[in-house]
């Protein structure tokens, strides 16, 4: 890449905590978010565990300090918290000062709401308004009137790589001078379309995920919402504004193997993590921790595995973990909050632990990192795949 | 800064878009709430068993990404982008009926699989076995120019040559009634819809699918060139004018410089006020509307990008989309102006080629 992009700015809500402080303490102190559900009805509640947010869609509403006449769904509204805090954290005072835009992501939008009214509409006429508000594009518009942005304002929905498109996508319009600041990330509710989807598809454990695992079962679904600031290298000088990283590094590639599984030699994974080296101009030995996707599917893990060991060769695997045990697979928002946990890595010199892991996968020696280890990290690669074959890499460096 | 082509276009929409000289039978049905997109015969691009299975957008995005592909002579494009509004919203209402109606037991995952975002652009892929970069965006009305934008900047970086760009939305049965329920659709007395003078609010939802094969290079069959795009979330009416001319402006070009301007007359009284006050500086440019062919839909402009390049090449405007009575001998310049409801406001400078 002819030039890193600078991030100056980070927020998150998940399981594990409401902002980057709370989410670097559980992280550290190994405290997970894998609960029963209990913010919405289905009849998977007690059996399914998920990392579910513990604040009602009315509590979120009153933090905000919203309207009532709003017509917001739960994943705008933990959008809204993350980005907040990222403006903030960016000191921001001003949005629109500069070219400033926000690309955000989600897989389910406003569905949390749809399900609940879909056949009912007719009869709850205060419930209407939210039939606008149940489309991708909705989400990211609310976030950006709630932040009072106007700009370029655009969201990436590629399943579950979605939050690292979003952030992809954002550097390249800083890159080519589009614009001179963005807000990428992306969030995603939890919702009973998903968490049923997910379930016929047989790929949910019935307990805690344990990624990387010969024994895996299964995901937990997770409900999240993360952004970053990217600024220009001329805003970041102009405002003297304090780097927390670097994106340095982007890969996108398509497995083109299956309409949700991955290939078997991990095709896709191994093209976005090369091209993601090759943009940032690294060696493969300067990488010092994967933050993986590790979703604890018997598929994935598998398949990405294998992509790591043909980039980095047998036995050169950087270390690893995957922070899914946390937080749950926050599906469009996972490589969000993966880059706030990237960036975390990286200023407090740790590798956060891969929960719940007991016996080495049989069919290669990767052995992901369980304890909280100290280091000192320069370079994080964070992968991010999703159904439609779409895979990509992410890589931050240390300012 | 380095120019990009549109090398072919392909559209399938409420008009018969796929077939040759589809500029002489344009019609316009102005009476009816909802308009639907005319099928090809599948059968002749999809095998039998998988026509069954895919709904409706995969369907015709399959076609009309095959048919644009084919016109620009590429096999493998260095990338697919795709942008929907609804995404796979039929799959996705398949799967949520299920959800409730079987009370969330005994339920089969393909509508599930199938109801992503991110399906149709995958679908492609998986289709010519294309392992290249793979991008879905889903804005309420902006989805198709930031496709456009991000392929200009990926050919303009050197990533890429040839990058088949494409958007596509479908109708649902839930999703229409609701549209009607919550007045997005016109009501039925207030039709037939008048599209440039309209007094009431609401729309006629249509449907479509357009792709395009972007190009770093000029070919004898390129249609246009993609000069510069902009998209902004919110503007207040008051801006639209401005909003404008400072684009333009950017592009070293005066008002008289724009040979033809695509305006997104949808029939809804409020917002249509952005186009009334956005094409008042023209004074001798041919006004163009286009939405009374394609009905309003989240990504309708794939339809008038689509009709922009044909009247770039054929050099001919078809008189059913003229709001005035401006006669250009050549059109060189188009602007076309778009949004939906007041959201995603965008504008895309076509030259010809």
């Amino acid at each position: 890449m002819s030039r890193k992009i600078a991030i100056t700015g980070m927020g998150i809500i998940s399981s594990i905590g409401n902002n980057v402080e709370e989410n670097f303490i559980s992280l550290k102190s190994g405290k997970h978010g894998i609960s029963d559900i209990e913010m919405f009805e289905t009849r998977h509640a007690g059996s399914i565990k998920t990392g579910e947010i513990k604040w009602s869609n009315e509590e979120l509403i009153q933090q905000l300090q919203l309207p009532e006449d709003n017509n917001v769904t739960r994943t705008s509204l933990l959008g809204m918290m993350a980005a907040r805090e990222a403006v903030k954290s960016a000191e921001i005072s001003d949005i629109n000062e500069y070219k400033t835009g926000l690309i955000s992501s989600t897989s389910v939008a406003g569905m949390d709401i749809t399900e609940r009214y879909f056949y009912s509409y007719e009869d709850f006429p205060e419930k209407q308004k939210y039939i606008d508000a149940h489309d991708a594009g909705n989400s990211s518009l609310a976030i950006a009137d709630y932040l009072g942005l106007k700009g370029m304002v655009s969201t990436i929905s590629t399943a579950c790589s979605s939050a690292a498109n979003a952030i992809m996508m954002g550097a390249k319009l800083i890159k080519n001078g589009v614009l001179d600041r963005v807000i990428v990330g992306g969030t995603d509710s939890l919702s009973k379309f998903t968490l049923n989807g997910f379930n016929t598809l047989m790929i949910l454990t019935d307990s805690y995920n344990t990624p990387f695992d010969n024994d895996r079962k299964g995901l937990n679904l997770g409900e999240a919402a993360a952004f970053i600031v990217l600024e220009s290298d001329e805003v970041v000088k102009k405002e003297n504004k304090k780097v927390l990283a670097y994106l340095s590094g982007y890969g996108n590639a398509n497995d083109a193997h299956h309409q949700t599984a991955s290939s078997e030699n991990g095709q896709g994974a191994f093209l976005a993590m090369q091209q993601a080296l090759k943009i940032s101009g690294l060696e493969k030995e300067s990488i010092d921790y994967i933050n993986v996707h590790g979703t604890a599917t018997p598929n994935n893990d598998l398949s990405e595995g294998i992509a790591m060991i043909r980039i980095f060769g047998e036995g050169q695997v950087p270390e690893f973990s995957s922070t899914k045990a946390f937080t749950g697979h926050t599906l469009a928002a996972a490589a969000g909050i993966e880059a706030v946990f990237s960036i975390l890595a990286m200023q407090h010199s740790v590798i956060f632990p891969n929960l719940n892991f007991k016996t080495k996968m049989q069919e290669f020696d990767l052995v992901p990192v369980t304890e909280l280890k100290e280091k000192n990290i320069n370079h994080v690669l964070s992968n991010s795949f999703g159904f439609g074959g779409n895979c990509s890499t992410l890589i931050f460096s240390k300012s | 800064m380095s120019a990009v082509y549109i090398n072919s276009a392909s559209c399938i929409s409420v008009q018969d878009t796929l077939k040759e000289n589809f500029l002489l039978d344009l019609k316009a049905d102005q009476s009816v709430q909802i308009l639907k997109a005319v099928d090809p015969n599948y059968k002749e691009f999809i095998p039998p068993a998988m026509i069954r299975r895919m709904s409706k957008t995969v369907k015709m995005s399959s076609v009309a990404s095959s048919y644009a592909l084919k016109e620009a002579g590429i096999e493998k494009p260095d990338a697919i982008i795709v942008g929907t509004g609804m995404g796979c919203s039929q799959d996705s209402e398949k799967f949520l009926k299920n959800v409730i109606d079987n009370k969330e037991e005994f339920l089969t995952p393909t509508f599930f699989i199938q109801s992503t975002h991110n399906t149709v652009a995958g679908q492609i892929a998986l289709g010519i076995q294309c392992h290249a970069y793979n991008f879905t965006y889903v804005n309420t009305s902006s989805s198709l120019e930031f496709s456009f934008l991000d392929a200009k900047l990926q050919i303009i970086d050197g990533e890429a040559e040839n990058i088949l760009v494409g958007a596509a939305d479908e109708q649902t049965g839930r999703t229409m009634d609701l549209y009607r329920l919550h007045h997005i659709i016109k009501k039925e007395e207030d039709l037939p819809a008048d599209y440039l003078h309209s007094e009431t609010d609401g729309v006629i939802w249509g449907e479509g699918a357009s792709f395009f094969v972007l190009g770093k290079d000029k070919t004898e069959n390129s249609y246009a060139k993609v000069r510069d795009i902009q998209i902004i979330n919110r503007l207040d009416l008051e801006e639209a004018p401005s909003f404008i001319t400072d684009f333009l402006t950017r592009n070293d070009l005066k008002h008289e410089d724009i040979d033809a301007v695509i305006l997104g007359f949808s029939g809804d009284a409020t917002s249509d006020a952005y186009y009334t006050k956005g094409m008042d500086a023209f004074k001798n440019s041919a006004l163009l509307y286009y939405k009374h062919l394609s009905g309003e839909f989240n990504t309708a402009s794939g339809f008038s990008t689509f009709m922009a390049c044909h009247i770039l090449k054929e050099q001919q405007i078809p008189d059913i989309m003229m709001i005035n009575s401006e006669k250009k001998t050549e059109v060189k310049n188009i602007l076309l102006y778009n949004h939906l409801a007041g959201n995603d406001h965008s504008l895309m400078l076509l030259e010809r080629a």
